[in-house]
């Protein structure tokens, strides 16, 4: 391995660990704060013990959310020092405002977590909502950071030289916005999933019926709404992409030639020497029509891109079939669910149902993380699209494989004990909340 | 405006050493902790550090995203250059951030309490080690862009004795930090009187290694006498600081709780203010002689006027909440202690 993709590789070894832990960090504060109002709004005890249980799990994803946080705003200047000279103050806006929006979450945090019995219990409850809401934006504007690097905005690139920079418009780039409602709507969705499969697990091996099931409900109504709407978000992604970005379209679709009423190619294996997909299913005029809303319209394939513009092909292909069949998977055990809260009510507390559940558990996270691959190698060879090249914002230094190789250690060990952990704390939900009226 | 960026950039390093430093102190001060206190120990220091504790260190993201948006050249030219201490650094937060919150949130309590504590107490103590290695080899001249070995380059930037006695003194002054900040936060006289003992041990740590300083200056030939005492307000912080110490170790024996913070804090304040005053704009000098400067290696005045803004809007917000935060949880500790 040498180093440039050893730098990568560790770029996105710590993101796709971090991504994880700000999901949650965006998210179970909601989870929280419903069942946090159903305790005061109802004083059932089963639902303070929700409650208290939760915010047990999110301080672990929190702290490691927060260390992994810390490290990325270190590695974006070890790794690409020659990116972040010129993007830092163009695209540093968001960060700067994500500052805030951070800080405010911890203080939040401070007082949520140990602020039982010690505050008006709305002033608490609200305290909640404002982690929440404080981590969503946080998230949003680090998306917009992203999108920067999609479709750069704000600045001009003249002879070499940054100009004329705009750090406002930079962050409100062409970009931002479908990328921070998928993401955002993402987080949901994967969120819900995960919490609620866990739950149902539990309920199918018969402990603390109670507890389970009103936590599975939570976060199965937050996951299916979300997993619904995901879809529609994708399609106004990949129209957006198709607008800014052609060669990641033309990748993710693996689609080679320039043509009008393009086919969709589904599943299959590109073959980048030959410029063809084996073995693919092909919907006629479908990509035509995703891309540009018309069954018509011209989509442009990588034979229009100089070969040295191309971004890897296969793996682009694959992470955005794999979102895509996540997404449809999820969407699909949504529908049963919401045919069961509407329709058939005995659907609801059968086995199938819940184990459908639990087989669901990972599916939203798989899919974050192929989308973020489509998203991040789809604009390979560039750092900044169209401006600045990967390889030229590397670090000088070299034995970066080292550092490699000791991140996916740490990265790795956190991880195995973070599971620990939350092994840990779901085996003691009967010790510690089982007995009414204890807490 | 760029005095504005400037500002927030000093107050945040400023507030990471206060309050995050005598976060790590709390992990050195238990370093330092015998065995059958230690319990004790541990539980009067999480009551403290526990609800805040996570604030603390949004003090250092904050000075990284000002570096990062507004002086870009600065914080690449330290990322290239001090690479593995920083990394060293990024391995110690990781390792006492997760460790912390694991110890306290783990369901279960066995022997892999034991595993949090001593991943906690070692991270404790290398993370300012190593802040302070990165702080003393950025101003004192040991980068060198010329340098044509990865030696040269990557390791003598950072592996000197002048940076590595900084590292220590960084290290001694967190512990006498957290020391002095928890003599106030116990609830029986066993206790205050343990931490009294640790201040005074960790005051005289501090000078001696601050002695280190000096002399290790001196051996690499490092102009320091001149930067502390060199101009007048060097000599005045520097006065300023003793005279407070003198009444600093006055007060520790009456067990003044409150004074003795504001004067720990203070001296801290003098010590930052004494070294950063008279390197003012540079902070990154480089071997050849060539610096870095705040006010030449800037970014773009839209970003900067931007960056202030944000960070004008930004601490509208925070202040308040983080004062109130503060304020509730040491009302509420100091009514348990009453009753
Ligand atoms: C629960 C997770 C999840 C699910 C079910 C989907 N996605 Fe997604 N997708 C993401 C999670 C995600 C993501 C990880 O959040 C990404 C990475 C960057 C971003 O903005 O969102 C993403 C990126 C992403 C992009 C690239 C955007 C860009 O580069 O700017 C496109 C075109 C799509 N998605 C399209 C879809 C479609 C058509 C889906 C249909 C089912 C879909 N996604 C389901
Ligand atoms: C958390 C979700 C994210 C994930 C999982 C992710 C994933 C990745 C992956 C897989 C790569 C390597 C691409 C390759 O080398 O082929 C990468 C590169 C990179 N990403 Fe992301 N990314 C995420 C968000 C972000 C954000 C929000 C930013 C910045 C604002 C960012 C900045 C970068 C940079 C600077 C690189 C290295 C340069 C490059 O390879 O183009 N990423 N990321
Ligand atoms: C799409 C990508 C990202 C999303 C959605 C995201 C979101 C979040 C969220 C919600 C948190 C709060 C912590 C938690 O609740 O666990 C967090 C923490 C953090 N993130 Fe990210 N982040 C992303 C990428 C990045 C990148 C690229 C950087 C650095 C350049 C970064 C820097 C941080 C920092 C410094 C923290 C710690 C803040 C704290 O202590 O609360 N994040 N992130």
């Amino acid at each position: 391995m040498d180093d440039f993709i050893a730098a990568r590789s560790q770029m996105a070894l710590s993101l796709g660990f971090h991504i994880i832990f700000s999901c949650i960090g965006m998210v179970m504060p909601f989870f929280m704060a419903v069942s946090h109002y159903y305790w005061l709004k109802t004083r059932d005890i089963t639902y303070k013990n929700i409650t208290k249980a939760w915010s047990k799990g999110v301080a672990i994803f929190f702290a490691t959310g927060a260390v992994s946080g810390t490290v990325l705003s270190f590695e974006l200047g070890l790794l690409w020092p020659e990116f972040m000279k010129h993007a830092g103050p163009i695209f540093g806006m968001p960060f700067s405002l994500e500052g805030t929006a951070f800080f405010i979450e911890a203080i939040a945090l401070g007082f949520f977590l140990y602020g039982w019995d010690r505050f008006n219990p709305w002033f608490h409850w609200f305290t909640g909502v404002i982690v929440g809401v404080s981590g969503l934006l946080s998230g949003i504007l680090v998306v917009a950071a992203n999108g920067w690097m999609n479709s750069p905005a704000g600045f001009d690139y003249v002879n070499g030289q940054y100009i004329n920079i705009d750090p406002i418009k930079a962050m409100f780039n062409d970009a931002w916005f479908s990328q921070a409602l998928h993401m955002s709507i993402a987080a949901f969705a994967a969120t819900g999933f995960a919490v609620a499969g866990v739950h149902a697990l539990m309920i199918l091996k018969g402990k603390n019926i109670l507890f389970h099931s009103k936590s599975f409900k939570i976060a199965a109504i937050f996951g299916t709404v979300a997993a619904v709407l995901q879809p529609l978000s994708g399609d106004i992604s990949a129209k957006d992409v198709a607008q800014r970005q052609p060669a990641k379209l033309a990748a993710m679709e693996a689609h080679f030639k320039t043509e009008e009423k393009a086919s969709l190619i589904i599943g299959g294996i590109p073959d980048e020497e030959s410029q063809t997909v084996k073995y693919a299913i092909k919907i006629p005029g479908a990509l035509s029509y995703l891309a540009h809303g018309d069954f018509n319209t011209e989509v442009t394939g990588l034979d229009k891109i100089p070969k040295e513009n191309h971004p890897p092909v296969a793996i682009t292909h694959y992470a955005f079939q794999i979102m895509v069949g996540m997404g449809m998977l999820m969407m699909l055990v949504s529908v049963l669910y919401f045919i069961g809260i509407w329709k058939k009510k005995k659907w609801l507390g059968t086995k199938w149902l819940l184990k459908l559940f639990v087989a669901s558990t990972p599916l939203g996270f798989i899919a974050v993380e192929a989308g973020w691959t489509v998203t991040e190698v789809g604009r390979q060879p560039w750092i900044i699209y169209g401006v600045m090249r990967t390889a030229d914002a590397v670090t000088p230094m070299p034995g970066i494989v080292y550092s490699f190789y000791l991140f996916t250690a740490v990265y790795l060990s956190l991880s195995v004990i973070v599971a620990f952990m939350l092994y840990r704390q779901i085996k003691m939900v009967g010790k510690l909340y089982d007995t009414p009226g204890h807490n | 405006m760029l005095y504005v960026v400037i500002i927030f950039l000093w107050t945040a390093i400023l507030l990471y050493l206060l309050m995050g430093g005598a976060d790590f102190g709390a992990g050195i001060v238990e370093l330092f902790t015998s065995e059958k206190n230690l319990n004790r120990t541990r539980k009067t220091m999480y009551r403290a550090i526990g609800p805040i504790w996570e604030a603390n260190h949004m003090w250092l993201i904050i000075a990284i995203v000002i570096l990062f948006v507004g002086f870009p050249d600065i914080y690449t030219t330290m990322s290239v250059h001090l690479h593995i201490p920083l990394l060293i650094m990024l391995l110690g937060i990781i390792a006492r951030g997760t460790a912390f919150t694991f110890r306290h949130y783990d369901a279960v309590v066995d022997d892999m309490q034991h595993i949090y504590n001593r991943i906690f107490v070692y991270s404790s103590f290398i993370t300012p080690l190593f802040l302070g290695i990165i702080a003393a080899s950025a101003v004192s001249g040991q980068i060198n862009p010329n340098a044509s070995t990865f030696e040269e380059a990557y390791i003598a930037s950072w592996l000197n004795w002048f940076s590595v006695a900084v590292g220590f003194f960084t290290v001694s002054i967190c512990g006498f930090l957290a020391a002095v900040y928890i003599i106030g936060e116990t609830d029986n006289d066993l206790d205050k009187r343990r931490f009294m003992q640790k201040a005074r041990f960790m005051n005289i740590a501090a000078f001696a290694c601050g002695a280190l300083v000096f002399i290790a200056a001196h051996f690499e030939g490092i102009p320091l006498v001149d930067w502390v005492f060199g101009d007048i307000v060097g000599i005045t912080a520097i006065a300023a600081a003793t005279i407070s110490l003198v009444v600093f170790w006055r007060l520790l024996n009456q067990g003044k709780t409150r004074i003795l913070r504001i004067l720990a804090g203070f001296q801290v304040s003098m010590i930052l203010l004494t070294t950063t005053y008279r390197h003012f704009p540079n902070i990154v000098i480089l071997k050849n002689g060539d610096y870095l400067s705040l006010l030449e290696h800037r970014g773009h005045d839209k970003t900067i006027e931007a960056l202030a803004w944000a960070l004008l809007l930004g601490s509208l917000f925070i202040l308040p909440a983080l004062g109130y935060l503060i304020y509730s949880f040491q009302k509420k500790a100091s009514e348990t202690v009453m009753h």
